[in-house]
């Protein structure tokens, strides 16, 4: 079988790094013609435009033509086909599928029914790893190193999956932690188990303000109001934190903001314009990332 | 019923299996995790019997039958403690303990409504975790964490 990236857990530590350095040429190297005569799938069995659009770009920065669906409106899903029968018949069309569904633990069957890599685009409220690893790329880029950063989470903490999924991968790297969030958003215990478990240092908070000035990254999340079956938990909470250039006095000067984006109203718009807004290069990252993630997975890399 | 009384019950079988301290409240999932709604064999299915370890327990006699262990060990999944007793001509010949599988393939059911397994024909795949001496499937697919065993079809 070939190797998927299907959860952050299938990459080993030496596998990440080196997904990193694989990212850090094609950021060098921009467009080439190495995938050239390859067909990439990107079956998108939800909407996720941002998503799309970067694997889409990164295939094609590597030479490679890209089929696929972004809705399942017209396709045959939509008359019951069932998705074994979906991805048994592209995989036999293409050299690597990338897909997004909205059911969790989809990905993970897609790659036990076909013989070539799948790659999680998202799947529900699970896992999305190619976000992770732009994290680390991220997190690298801006730090010079991912050994011993101390990282300020912000905002939904306790559905926020991009959030479970950087702790877990930031956990081979000695990392410390605020967690920042109102009480109905905390970070759930299994993960704090997860740290105590491996001896991670982390403290929680109620107030975006106290531990700005004390960590390297400070990474804010949107509320997802599609996660809250309660739309008055929702409204309780949704405005909770917004971060604003006039609270950024005094913050360390190799700070800088993160976002998986889209956002709302959680960073105002005047922060964009300070030395510490890193949001829309970890957005561009995406692409260096999903390019090292496709010819790592198809074996060019 | 005295303890006494059930040992006979036990041993009333001459041949097969009996399953013994099973929590009463778990009985009906152990008849559904060895599938004995649909046993040819003759099964005696006690409930609420006196125990002095468990308070009240369950026992099932299974005439004529003999399990792998492999199909035994998944009575794990709703009763760690359950003993076997494998009966030949009235007598005890073998005792056994069963053993938590690592990985239970296509009789439980996910928690998680939005798991994979819920809406495509997938069977399902879990890893057995123990967190306080309670058993606790986690899911190969959707990776959520089901912390009551639901036999498949419920």
């Amino acid at each position: 079988m070939h190797k998927s990236l299907i959860s952050i857990h299938d990459f080993s530590k030496e596998e990440i790094l080196h997904i990193l350095e694989v990212a850090r040429e094609m950021e060098a190297t921009g467009s080439s013609k190495l995938l050239d005569g390859k067909v990439v799938a990107c079956l998108f069995f939800e909407p996720s435009t941002r998503t799309r659009l970067s694997f889409e770009t990164a295939a094609n920065r590597l030479g490679a033509r890209v089929i696929g669906f972004s809705d399942v409106a017209n396709t045959s899903i939509s008359k019951g086909e069932t998705l074994k029968d979906t991805i048994k018949m592209v995989s036999n069309y293409v050299d690597i599928i990338v897909m997004r569904h909205p059911l969790e633990g989809a990905a993970r069957y897609a790659s036990e029914v076909c013989d070539i890599p799948v790659v999680n685009a998202g799947d529900g409220a699970n896992q999305h790893p190619s976000q992770t690893l732009l994290d680390l790329y991220t997190i690298l880029q801006t730090q010079g190193r991912l050994e011993d950063v101390t990282i300020n989470m912000v905002g939904d903490l306790k559905y926020g999956r991009t959030v479970h999924s950087l702790l877990q991968a930031m956990s081979h790297f000695n990392p410390r932690f605020f967690f920042t969030a109102p009480d109905e958003l905390r970070l759930p215990a299994e993960y704090k188990a997860f740290m105590d478990a491996r001896g991670i240092p982390y403290k929680e908070s109620r107030s975006l303000q106290e531990h700005l000035c004390d960590c390297d990254i400070l990474y804010m999340t949107r509320v997802q109001q599609e996660r809250f079956s309660d739309p008055m938990e929702y409204e309780k909470v949704k405005d909770v934190y917004r971060l604003e250039r006039s609270m950024l006095q005094g913050v360390r000067d190799n700070m800088k903001i993160l976002h998986p984006l889209p956002r709302v109203g959680e960073i105002a718009a005047d922060v964009d314009d300070t030395p510490y807004a890193y949001y829309y290069k970890q957005a561009q990252n995406g692409m260096y990332v999903r390019m090292a993630i496709i010819a790592y997975l198809l074996g060019y890399k | 019923m005295s303890e006494k009384h059930t040992q006979l019950k036990v041993s009333a079988i001459k041949d097969g299996t009996v399953l013994d301290h099973i929590p009463a409240q778990s009985i009906f999932q152990v008849i559904d995790i060895l599938d004995l709604s649909h046993s040819e064999n003759p099964v005696t299915i006690g409930v609420n019997l006196e125990s002095r370890s468990l308070g009240r327990k369950g026992i099932i006699k299974i005439s004529d039958r003999f399990f792998a262990d492999e199909e035994l060990n998944r009575i794990a999944l709703a009763a760690p403690d359950a003993t076997v007793n494998i009966i030949k001509d009235y007598e005890v010949v073998q005792k056994k303990k069963i053993d938590l599988p690592e990985t239970v393939v296509g009789i439980a059911k996910c928690s998680n409504p939005m798991c994979v397994t819920n809406h495509q024909p997938v069977p399902t795949r879990f890893s057995t975790v123990v967190d306080h001496k309670k058993v606790k499937l986690l899911c190969h697919y959707c990776e959520k964490t089901t912390e009551e065993f639901i036999p498949l079809g419920h």
